[in-house]
């Protein structure tokens, strides 16, 4: 009775705690009552676990519980918000290899005695598992800066990509029929798939990695998924389901902030290395109008509303807090003040609006590109703090323009726009953007954070 | 197919769509505690970890003499999971708590 059918009425309720946690998602309001029902799910699903008749012993259950437990709340306690694109990724990391290794942990107990559907699926949970551990490490690598952002390509890499996928189909197909010893089949597999996940995030940007951490994001669900398949367990897959929708709306939603295919973002590297730039300097410089933060000081004061657009710029240079402190001196001084925020902004979705609540700027002030676009013609002052490529003019109507057809934030629409920047460099696209040469740019050089800082001394 | 399976398969399906109902009501605003909580729920692999770990006395032949093999990839399984479920609640709980009005 308790083993057919009380576990199985649990690990229903807790799929039902997960769905309706996530529905609390929807507002900022209900949000944290939400996280902490999926959290009562997930208690729920192991306490129900621990009940199954095949376990039987638990030494190493708590043991792995207390280091992975302690691990965990560490790095939850101590990330930097700026940083969380690199935590997610580890994550996202951690989460495969788990499914990974569940999956060869029952390939190993089966034994010799395994269904070929099983079979299939513990070939499919290494698979997806094994590239979402190496293509997370790697992201991650690429965010924390251990590795170079700039896409690494050689020739040939997609068609080593698609015969290592190929040779995976094509080793299970040989496993099942018997012509090939199982257990090798399934050592290679998992040399193959850490390989794959590994060359397959090698060739992508800095300013990619909105889509791949969606799509790693993804991932993680769906071995957690295929790892359900494996040990006939419905709780899994509806959980790892839920995750594998999750990510595969994001990254839709990234690729179509960026009007790109989520192939042209995977097959086609784009991006120069941070300090990347082709035009001689002086040049540029010469042809852009540049003031000093105290020159601008009557031009904030006399705006009746400013938008203010952030980029990763601004979590570069941890600027956040001087940004909302900025925001309330303006506002101290009559002046509306919105913020703009483009889906791809940052090196997560919605790596900005983290940034700027953690600063205690409330969310009704924080704005997509669909409501805040038409307000730009009636703005006085667009203040742009290291972004780039999403507010680039080019977009629109340069064909040649690889940047061309993805949606802008408008703020050359506005008055004046002023652009903090610390040099004349082209953003991640390693495109020049021609917003800084229009009669109505102001460039502020120097560091966003000191800038902003400025701006703030000058106004108050 | 046994029925067994095409069960799974339904289930599969249908939580998928599930979830794109559910997630598509999450605004932009939410997307990173929205990752990183749906992050710690694929954490939900620590019960194949449990199971792996805690239940076989089954001992493999290898280099190293005879180890149980299920339960040391069961354990590794488990600090993998256990950081995404903890960390990720713990996080996304810190990040929820900073959105405010």
């Amino acid at each position: 009775m308790l083993q057919s059918v009380f576990i199985p009425v649990l690990y229903l309720v807790s799929a039902v705690l997960f769905i309706l946690g996530l529905r609390q998602l929807s507002h900022p309001r209900t949000a944290p009552k939400g996280n902490r029902t999926a959290a009562l799910a997930m208690l729920i699903a192991i306490v129900s676990t621990l009940l199954v008749k095949e376990v039987i012993s638990f030494h190493l259950v708590i043991a792995g519980v207390v280091v992975g437990g302690f691990i965990g709340a560490v790095a939850a306690r101590r990330v930097e918000m700026t940083a969380m694109p690199q935590l997610v990724a580890m994550f996202n990391g951690l989460g495969g290899g788990a499914s990974l290794l569940v999956a060869s942990a029952e390939f190993y107990r089966l034994g010799s005695q395994i269904p070929d559907f099983t079979f299939s699926a513990i070939a499919n949970s290494i698979f997806i598992g094994g590239i979402t551990f190496t293509g997370s490490l790697v992201a991650f690598s690429k965010l924390q800066g251990l590795m170079r952002g700039a896409p690494v390509t050689f020739s040939g890499q997609h068609v080593v990509n698609g015969a290592i996928t190929l040779s995976v189909i094509v080793l299970a197909i040989l496993a099942i029929q018997g012509s090939m010893e199982m257990p090798l089949v399934v050592l290679i597999i998992i040399g193959l798939s850490l390989l794959l996940g590994y060359l397959f995030v090698i060739p992508i940007g800095g300013a990619d990695m909105p889509v791949v951490i969606s799509l790693l994001n993804s991932f993680s669900g769906l071995a957690a998924a295929t790892t359900g398949f494996v040990l006939v367990n419905n709780s899994l897959i509806i959980s790892g389901s839920l995750v594998g929708a999750s990510g595969i709306i994001l990254t839709n939603i990234m690729c179509k902030g960026m009007n790109r295919t989520i192939w042209n973002v995977l097959f086609t590297a784009v991006g120069t290395d941070d300090d990347g730039g082709t035009v001689t300097e002086a040049d540029t410089y010469q042809a852009v109008k540049s003031y000093e933060p105290e020159d601008t000081v009557v031009i904030f004061e006399n705006a009746r509303q400013i938008i203010i657009v952030p980029g990763y710029g601004m979590a570069v240079a941890q600027a956040q807090q001087m940004v909302a402190e900025l925001g309330k001196v303006l506002e101290a001084k009559g002046v509306q003040v919105k913020y703009g925020i483009h889906p791809v902004a940052g090196r997560m979705p919605g790596h900005m609006n983290v940034l700027l609540a953690e600063a205690n700027v409330p969310y009704d002030k924080l704005f997509d590109l669909d409501d805040i676009n038409p307000e730009f013609e009636e703005t006085e002052v667009a203040l742009i703090i290291g972004a780039n490529d999403v507010v680039n003019p080019a977009a629109r109507y340069d064909t040649s323009s690889p940047l061309f057809g993805m949606p802008i934030l408008d703020v050359d629409k506005s008055q004046t726009v002023f652009v903090l920047k610390r040099s004349m460099n082209p953003g991640f696209a390693g495109v020049e953007n021609e917003l800084f040469f229009n009669d109505n740019t102001i460039m502020l050089f120097g560091d966003a954070k000191e800038t902003v800082s400025k701006l703030v001394s000058e106004l108050k | 197919m046994s029925t067994d399976i095409l069960v799974q398969i339904y289930v599969f399906v249908l939580a998928i769509f599930v979830g794109f109902e559910v997630i598509t009501k999450v605004p932009p605003t939410l997307h990173t505690p929205l990752m990183s909580g749906s992050n710690a729920i694929s954490g939900i692999t620590i019960v194949g970890a449990i199971i792996a770990a805690g239940s076989t006395e089954i001992r493999v032949a290898t280099l190293f003499g005879d180890l149980n093999i299920t339960a040391i990839l069961g354990f590794v399984a488990i600090v993998f999971a256990t950081v995404n479920v903890v960390g990720g609640f713990m996080v996304t709980d810190r990040m929820l708590k900073m959105f405010k009005r």
